[in-house]
């Protein structure tokens, strides 16, 4: 049982993870307000991005809590720099044209379904409380790509294409997703964590339904792209950051 | 894009509403994405817990021009409404 006093520098890390997850992919999105296709989609991703910010929020406060060093929720997300994220490589990949959008989409929201469903049961009980909130916000954005995706695969042959070719550029980078570092081995043995390779088969299941369904084929490459829960992250994530810091950093506290 | 999309017309049941009430338009490719799409448009602040589209081609409205004739009619005809009985005392759920 972790306490939300007590400090817990592995649990923290983790959380510290997940937290990164949403916030960035709730960044990217945002990049859609006004340039989506129409402006009914505008609200759409807008509002999706909005739950991923929601989500990061709680989860960084309780990462902070565990943290201990003082850092609040603003100060994780706008002080850190590049190599201090942990996000995965997949959330950060730059959205492309409409239909990579909706690929990303449908593979981070198909992780986190499972995800949120499995933390939902943490013996961190801040961490399943976040988590059982966010698995009926997920499972929405489930919901919008599976059915952009059908439409898009089962529609045109430009729009097929279109998706086809965003599946086959975001694919690799879902492995990073499933690693089991030390990290996830020492908290999976206090029952904090989620065990990817359970997350994995339900993955694919999700996944593998919904490009069926939409004529799509799952793509067969091998490239399997690491390195950000290390810090090591694809070359527009230093862009991303300038534009969602740059704020916070010019003017230290402001606020609405 | 959207100007090919057809013209869906929403309607939100409130939670305390009994009736579906015209809330505005939205364009959609599918009913499916328009219902998706009112959600996410008019329901974002709690507005309902219920939610209808109907392809605006499917309305059938009474025209501006018929005006006159469809309603003016009743105007002279204050006894349809019902403020000439006398309600027997006692009487509840009136």
């Amino acid at each position: 049982m972790t306490s939300s006093l007590g400090v817990d520098l592995d649990a923290s890390r983790y959380v510290l993870r997940l937290a990164d997850d949403a916030l960035i992919l709730g960044q990217r999105l945002s990049e859609w307000a006004v340039s989506s296709p129409a402006l009914e989609e505008d609200v759409a991703l807008l509002n999706i991005a909005l739950d991923l910010l929601g989500q990061a929020r709680h989860l960084l406060t309780h990462a902070s809590e565990l943290e201990g060093r003082g850092r609040d929720e603003d100060s994780l997300a706008f002080l850190r720099d590049e190599p201090e994220f942990s996000c995965a490589l997949l959330v950060q990949v730059d959205n492309g044209d409409f239909g990579k959008t909706i690929a990303r989409q449908l593979l981070v929201s198909a992780f986190h379904v499972h995800l949120w469903r499995a933390l939902a049961r943490s013996t961190d009980e801040v961490l399943a409380a976040i988590a059982a909130k966010a698995v009926k916000e997920s499972d929405y954005h489930l919901d919008h790509a599976r059915h952009w995706t059908l439409r898009l695969g089962d529609g045109t042959n430009e729009s097929h294409a279109r998706i086809q070719s965003g599946l086959d550029a975001v694919w690799p980078y879902v492995h990073e997703l499933f690693e089991r570092d030390d990290l996830v081995e020492r908290l999976l043995e206090r029952g904090i964590a989620a065990d990817p390779e359970a997350l994995l088969p339900l993955w694919r299941q999700t996944v593998t339904e919904v490009l069926s369904e939409a004529t799509l084929d799952v793509p067969d490459v091998s490239w399997r792209p690491t390195g950000g829960r290390s810090g090591q992250h694809l070359t527009g994530f230093g862009y991303l950051l300038a534009e969602m810091q740059h704020l916070h950093r010019s003017h230290p506290g402001a606020t609405w | 894009m959207s100007a090919q999309f057809p013209l869906w017309e929403v309607f939100v049941r409130s939670k305390r509403g009994l009736a579906h009430n015209h809330v505005g338009s939205l364009r959609a490719p599918d009913a499916e994405l328009a219902l998706r799409n009112a959600r996410d448009v008019y329901t974002r602040r709690q507005e309902g817990v219920s939610i209808w589209v109907v392809p605006a081609a499917s309305i059938v409205a009474s025209s501006p021009d018929e005006k006159d004739s469809f309603f003016d009619p009743a105007g002279d005809k204050p006894y349809r409404h019902p403020t000439f009985y006398d309600v027997p005392e006692g009487l509840t759920h009136i």
